[in-house]
């Protein structure tokens, strides 16, 4: 209502386009990131890598570093492994080597870190570090790890024929994921009136958060405590891996998010830098920094993707759906350290039936090892959905093409409609809610849909240009997750929010998520002012500090506001209940005579008696009910009983040079619905720069490897950063479905736009070649590869 | 030893350091005089991250020896807020919500705040091409054109809507 709306400007609560709190200290460089933290007697920690994919390490010779003034240690894996520390654990249930134990397994590996006076120093002492290789043979193309003949990667498995997600039935093999009928899959593609099958790859990309990774480690020998700052954006769980990795007591390990310039999927695991700065520190009894350069972190931290897919639809001649079936071989590098829930190896990637009612469908995952860095999960993924997404709709337009139906006609055809929510996937999800034909339509409208494809056929026809329409009708699974099938590494996938409101009714919060910029200290406490009726700038929120926030599972797959948001809103109804019984006590009337009035409560129709919550909170320290606890606050961990399902439209416009292969954006409208809006200004700058890193992905990111295992182009030199020259201008939209299982009616939106901003992109380019037979082309969509496609065709000829 | 004595001002302030030759300007501002608002984001000089105002330009103080700033005139982000509050350009990117994680939010505003010095009122193309040796993987940039327009409206004394 507009008395509610007026009221949550005032308070700064749910809906309002709140500025951030955040951002008075960011704009005044007051932030406080890692590299910012000095100690005194701090040391400095970077690593010996490897110039080799796969070798044998023969022998390290410290002597030369050792001997240069200012170096006070020079770890390697010998050091390590009294301790049990030269391999650890991975989120993926595999391990990882700390530093290189006898091989090295993919370029820029840690070999050994130098500890010095300084990273000027340590820079010097790691050339002086000299390490005998005896070069092995490199595996990179995935399709070759289970040739018979394939080079052995993992010594250490050998014999293994159990991994931590089944049979393994070779060296190179690391699982295989099936979800769905086969047979019955198998046999609606037998019967169907058409069948269309596509292979895509899904290329190896990164995040390349503008900060690195890096932390400092402070033993304090005397205590016996453990201090660590980190990037971490699951700070508690990196506690829990520390406590059982060191021996430490939990109670005696301090982790310290503090602000981190963007994470996106790279910040979720632990990384050797994190362990060996720890190492150092208790050996040496001094802090330890250590912060990664840029190309150490493109090229040896969590990458995204990499999946090499075979799509298939089957389907009736007039365009329904009626069976998916999808294959892919997954190339995980050396070391499975894909940062997933336990029990999912391949994510959420059984999301792939998408927006669409597909009543049989089977999809298949093969993991595979590599000669490369370890990662997959990533990157405003939502533990493969990005993968899922792009299988999904890239199929959708190959079979429109097959069927000369239009890619928006097939899909309306085909949509879940709104009454079948909460609708049961065929590969097990239940989606929760969701309107897909209204916002497509609208998105139609907005653009002119019918008029882009006439303008598209006259370019053609009477001027020779190429222009290409890209539609993207995703859903997103987003808010890991309920208990029951969701867990880290054992610990359930929860969490939570502890709320305090102080006897002036200022409140302290905190939280078990935490941010990365994606602006919780602004946004929880539109929550709570919303439930409390209390001033959002009188509410301080915190996380990442593992002494004082409620243990969570951290941040990521845009699981902040399905799971710590409710969180927020419960524990709050649990102070608003307190705070009833309380008003009730101070006005002496029954707690069933008052009603809520949205910033404290009043006699049931008698408007003039009033208590708020300022009142409540003061007389919660000095005047409670006889038998109640004084104080005002509490706690809640919550369990969520489904994820989030928010969906969205895009449609992207674009044009292409047909004698240089070079794109032009002309236009991007991206409409994402995730149910009740907190904060429309924050989810905005979510929406836009989820949609820039998908341009980044489709347009021209990439991490390729020669055949002698080489990374190449892991800087930025290559790597393709979008600046705002390259960067489009982005039109946004919404519609709005509530969750209805969630306490606030709020959906996760975080990755959205990246899952749905890539197949949009790729879908435009693919559509672009639609009249000239071709189906389907390999991302990055840069100049050089568009122009090839061009001159296959032949047309890139000038007249 | 090596080292040298270098002295210049930051922020109208006088400094005098010792520093090796090689010393990278970002590092000093960091290290030795902990103004921690200028980051580093890469080893290319791509990402802006440490744009400082070095004697009335933007540089990238990644690629700047401080043993080249005997005597210059050195403005970090630290330095952008007057007696009375915030520089117009940081409100603005508060107004408009230019900035999400932060890190790039000091090299971007040090470089604007050249910008509307040198171009008083820049079109959209312009801000773009102007600021393009700053990157920034959050905000997919449009809000931070945004709030260099509004800066620069502020600033020539044009009426602002409230955002």
């Amino acid at each position: 209502t507009a008395e509610d709306l007026a009221r949550s400007e005032k308070l700064g609560g749910v809906g309002c386009r709140r500025k951030r709190t955040e951002d008075a200290r960011f704009i005044q460089g007051r932030g406080h990131y890692v590299d910012d933290i000095q100690r005194p007697g701090m040391l400095f920690g970077d690593f010996v890598r490897s110039p080799h994919a796969h070798a044998r390490i023969k022998a390290i010779h410290k002597d030369k570093a050792l001997a240069l003034p200012g170096v006070h240690a020079v770890l390697t894996a010998e050091d390590l492994a009294p301790l049990n520390l030269h391999w650890m654990p991975t989120l993926a249930g595999d391990k990882q080597m700390v530093l290189a134990d006898g091989k090295v397994c993919f370029q820029n590996q840690e070999v050994a870190m130098v500890v010095a006076d300084d990273r000027y120093i340590a820079a010097d002492a790691i050339d002086l570090v000299e390490v005998e290789y005896e070069p092995l043979p490199a595996l990179v193309d995935p399709h070759q790890s289970m040739a018979e003949d394939a080079p052995v990667i993992r010594d250490d498995l050998q014999g293994q024929d159990e991994g931590a997600h089944g049979k393994r039935v070779h060296h190179n093999h690391i699982f295989t994921w099936e979800v769905g009928e086969k047979d019955a899959t198998d046999r609606v593609f037998d019967e169907a009136e058409v069948t269309v099958r596509e292979q895509m790859l899904y290329p190896r990309v990164h995040p390349c958060p503008l900060e690195t990774c890096g932390c400092v480690a402070d033993f304090d020998k005397v205590r016996g405590e453990l201090t660590v700052h980190l990037t971490s954006q699951a700070p508690h769980v990196v506690r829990t891996v520390f406590s059982q990795l060191s021996g430490i007591p939990e109670s005696k390990v301090h982790i310290n998010a503090p602000d981190i310039g963007g994470g996106f999927g790279n910040k979720v695991g632990v990384y050797p830098g994190y362990v060996v700065a720890t190492v150092a520190s208790i050996v040496l009894g001094r802090p330890v920094k250590w912060i990664e350069d840029r190309i150490e972190n493109l090229s040896t931290t969590a990458f995204a993707r990499d999946y090499h897919m075979t799509g298939e639809l089957a389907a009736t001649k007039d365009g329904k759906i009626l069976g998916l079936r999808a294959h892919v071989l997954a190339d995980h590098g050396a070391f499975d350290a894909c940062a997933d829930p336990s029990k999912w190896p391949a994510g959420f990637f059984n999301i792939c039936t998408g927006s669409y009612d597909i009543r049989t469908a089977y999809a298949r995952v093969d993991g595979v090892y590599t000669n490369k860095a370890p990662g997959g999960v990533a990157y405003r993924c939502s533990f493969r959905v990005t993968e899922a997404c792009y299988l999904i709709e890239r199929m959708i337009d190959v079979l429109a093409v097959k069927l000369g139906m239009d890619k928006a006609e097939i899909r309306l055809k085909n949509f879940i409609r709104p009454e079948q929510f909460p609708y049961p996937s065929a590969l097990g999800w239940e989606y929760d809610s969701g309107d897909y034909h209204t916002a497509l339509k609208k998105v139609m409208e907005a653009c002119d849909y019918e008029g882009l494809r006439r303008e598209q056929q006259e370019k053609w026809e009477q001027h020779g240009e190429l222009m290409g329409i890209g539609l993207c009708t995703f859903t997103e699974i987003v808010g890991a997750g309920p208990t029951r099938n969701c867990d880290i590494l054992g610990v359930g996938m929860f969490d939570s929010a502890e709320i305090r409101v102080h006897p002036t009714g200022s409140i302290i919060a905190r939280m078990g998520t935490k941010t990365q910029g994606q602006g919780h200290e602004t946004t929880y406490g539109q929550i709570i002012a919303t439930e409390l009726g209390l001033p959002a700038d009188n509410i301080i929120i915190e996380e990442g500090n593992t002494d004082t926030a409620p243990y969570g599972l951290g941040t990521y797959g845009s699981r902040s506001t399905p799971v710590a948001g409710a969180a927020t809103a419960q524990a709050a109804r649990k102070i608003r209940d307190k705070a009833k019984k309380i008003a009730a006590h101070l006005m002496e009337v029954s707690e069933d005579d008052l009603e809520w009035t949205g910033e404290g409560f009043q006699v049931k129709g008698v408007p003039d008696q009033v208590t708020d919550m300022p009142t409540i909170a003061w007389a919660a320290y000095n005047n409670v009910p006889e038998g109640m606890e004084p104080g005002l606050e509490a706690v809640e961990y919550y369990d969520p009983p489904n994820m989030t399902y928010p969906f969205g439209a895009y449609l992207c416009v674009l044009d292409i040079d047909r004698y240089t292969g070079e794109t032009k954006i002309r236009r991007f409208y991206a409409l994402d619905d995730c149910g009740t809006r907190i904060n429309p200004m924050i989810i905005e700058g979510q929406v836009h720069g989820g949609l820039t890193e998908a341009f980044g992905v489709a347009m021209g990111q990439e991490l390729p490897y020669d055949a002698q295992g080489n990374i190449l182009g892991a800087s930025l030199m290559d790597y393709f950063v979008p600046t705002m020259m390259e960067a489009p201008s982005w039109e946004t939209d919404y519609t709005v479905t509530p969750s209805p299982h969630h306490p606030i009616g709020a959906k996760g939106v975080g990755e959205s736009s990246h899952v749905g901003g890539i197949p949009c992109f790729s879908n435009a380019i693919n559509d672009a070649f639609t009249r000239f037979g071709i189906t389907h082309v390999d991302m990055p969509h840069n100049a050089y590869r568009v122009w090839r496609t061009l001159h296959e065709l032949g047309l890139d000829r000038r007249p | 030893s090596d080292k040298v004595h270098v002295s210049f001002t930051v922020n109208g302030e006088a400094v005098d350091v010792l520093v090796d030759p090689r010393e990278l300007l970002i590092h000093t501002l960091r290290e030795r005089l902990r103004l921690t608002g200028a980051h580093i984001g890469c080893e290319t000089s791509h990402c802006g991250a440490c744009t400082v105002d070095l004697d009335g330009a933007s540089v990238k103080s990644c690629t700047v020896l401080t043993v080249q700033c005997q005597g210059a005139e050195l403005i970090t982000v630290e330095g952008l807020a007057g007696p009375d509050g915030l520089h117009p350009l940081q409100a603005a990117f508060v107004q408009e919500h230019g900035l999400q994680c932060g890190y790039c939010t000091p090299g971007m505003l040090v470089r604007g705040w050249r910008l509307l010095q040198d171009n008083p009122d820049p079109s959209e193309a312009e801000i773009r091409f102007e600021m393009a040796g700053n990157l920034c993987r959050c905000t997919g940039y449009q809000n931070i054109v945004r709030s260099v327009r509004r800066a620069a409206r502020e600033l020539r004394g044009e009426p602002v809507a409230e955002g």
